[in-house]
């Protein structure tokens, strides 16, 4: 545990631990200052979710690669269920054959690489700083390798899903047709309507892309940050008396299973949601009032 | 972390406590509905599941983006004054 390796330097309380593990390597070495900074880049955000991408491109190639049209093996198999899914779920919900042509595999792209994100918060809280710190020499190194528990990777992803309605609504009503809809759509087509229509429309945006990102970031933060008090409850063993280290040792243990087992359901539920949002809302850019 | 304010400490319990009223009392409805369905009609159980499932996540939402900002104040709170 990091905590017993400082124990002869002053160890971190409970609380600078968590903060420690809360902060993210960036491109000025220490935490964020301002809630919202644009200069700021999150390198650990970016390596990884290219990481999880190329990850995903790489298994699904080298499955796609082996396919037979005869029996298939058991990967085949797999990545035939999952393709299937996701062909169900964008067949009901776009009902446009051209659209789906980029939409199915878009949403195929989607859960894949968040449910692969989402899947880095299972490796050990300590496993990739202790060796990011080991890489770097520096005892202090800041990392953290959930990519989706970040709420740039979240919004960054809903930012996109966003861009893609807008899109999808220019391209299948024209942009005149859309800003029709804009002003006379949900409540009706009357000038003293024009202002209400338009600003529950951009309400509607904003609600929608915000709580796409947000959910994720949400199940995601709150899982890690889960992960991190158990490993304190863990690292207890070395500073508490008596009977009580041990005690929160075996603790730590069953905690542990039982959020880990559970976290996996919360972990395909959440990439499974994200994607049947993504289309949901791409679907509804075909709808017209 | 030791200087955090007292009312920074409630506000997280607050937050957590009263978000966690609205996501239980809407799993609730929604799972009894589930049930119920189920119960009118089994050969629907399967396929009202999926949706069950995606329903509840999206009633966990606002509870889970809730108990985010609450881990985040306990922790990484910007409020302090310095």
């Amino acid at each position: 545990m990091a905590i017993a390796h400082e124990a002869a330097a002053n160890a971190p309380s409970a609380g600078e631990y968590v903060v420690h593990h809360l902060t993210q390597l960036n491109t000025t070495g220490h935490a964020q200052a301002s809630i919202v900074d644009f200069s700021v880049i999150n390198l650990d955000t970016v390596f990884f979710s290219v990481a999880m991408g190329a990850l995903g491109i790489f298994l699904m190639l080298r499955i796609a690669r082996r396919a037979t049209s005869g029996v298939p093996g058991r990967a085949q198999a797999a990545l035939e269920i999952l393709i299937e899914m996701v062909a169900n779920q964008a067949n009901s919900i776009i009902h446009s054959k051209e659209s789906r042509r980029f939409v199915a595999p878009l949403a195929l792209t989607v859960f894949v690489w968040v449910f692969l994100m989402n899947s880095m918060d299972f490796l050990p809280v300590d496993l990739l700083p202790w060796f990011w710190q080991w890489l770097t020499g520096n005892p202090h190194a800041f990392l953290r390798v959930v990519p989706t528990a970040d709420l740039n990777g979240t919004l960054g992803m809903s930012i996109s899903v966003l861009l893609l309605c807008i899109w999808y609504n220019i391209k299948i009503k024209g942009l005149g047709g859309w800003m029709h809809e804009l002003f006379t759509a949900p409540f009706g087509n009357h000038p003293l309507l024009y202002l209400p229509n338009f600003l529950m429309q951009m309400i509607e945006f904003l609600a929608k892309t915000v709580s796409h990102g947000m959910r994720l970031f949400g199940n995601m933060y709150a899982g890690e940050l889960l992960f991190m008090l158990i490993a304190l409850m863990g690292a207890a063993y070395g500073t508490s008396l008596g009977l009580t280290g041990p005690v929160l040792w075996i603790g730590h243990v069953v905690a542990g299973t039982a959020w880990a087992i559970f976290h996996i359901l919360i972990v395909l539920l959440q990439a499974f949601i994200f994607m049947m949002l993504a289309l949901v809302y791409i679907g509804q850019a075909h709808e017209s009032h | 972390m030791e200087h955090v304010l007292g009312f920074v400490a409630l506000a997280c319990g607050l937050i957590i406590g009263l978000g966690a009223i609205g996501a239980c009392i809407g799993i609730g409805l929604m799972g009894g509905k589930y049930i119920e369905a189920a119960s009118r009609q089994p050969e629907l159980m399967n396929e009202l599941q999926t949706k069950m499932f995606l329903l509840a996540g999206l009633i966990d939402a606002a509870f889970l983006i809730g108990v985010g900002i609450a881990m985040m104040f306990a922790f990484a709170n910007p409020f302090i004054l310095k």
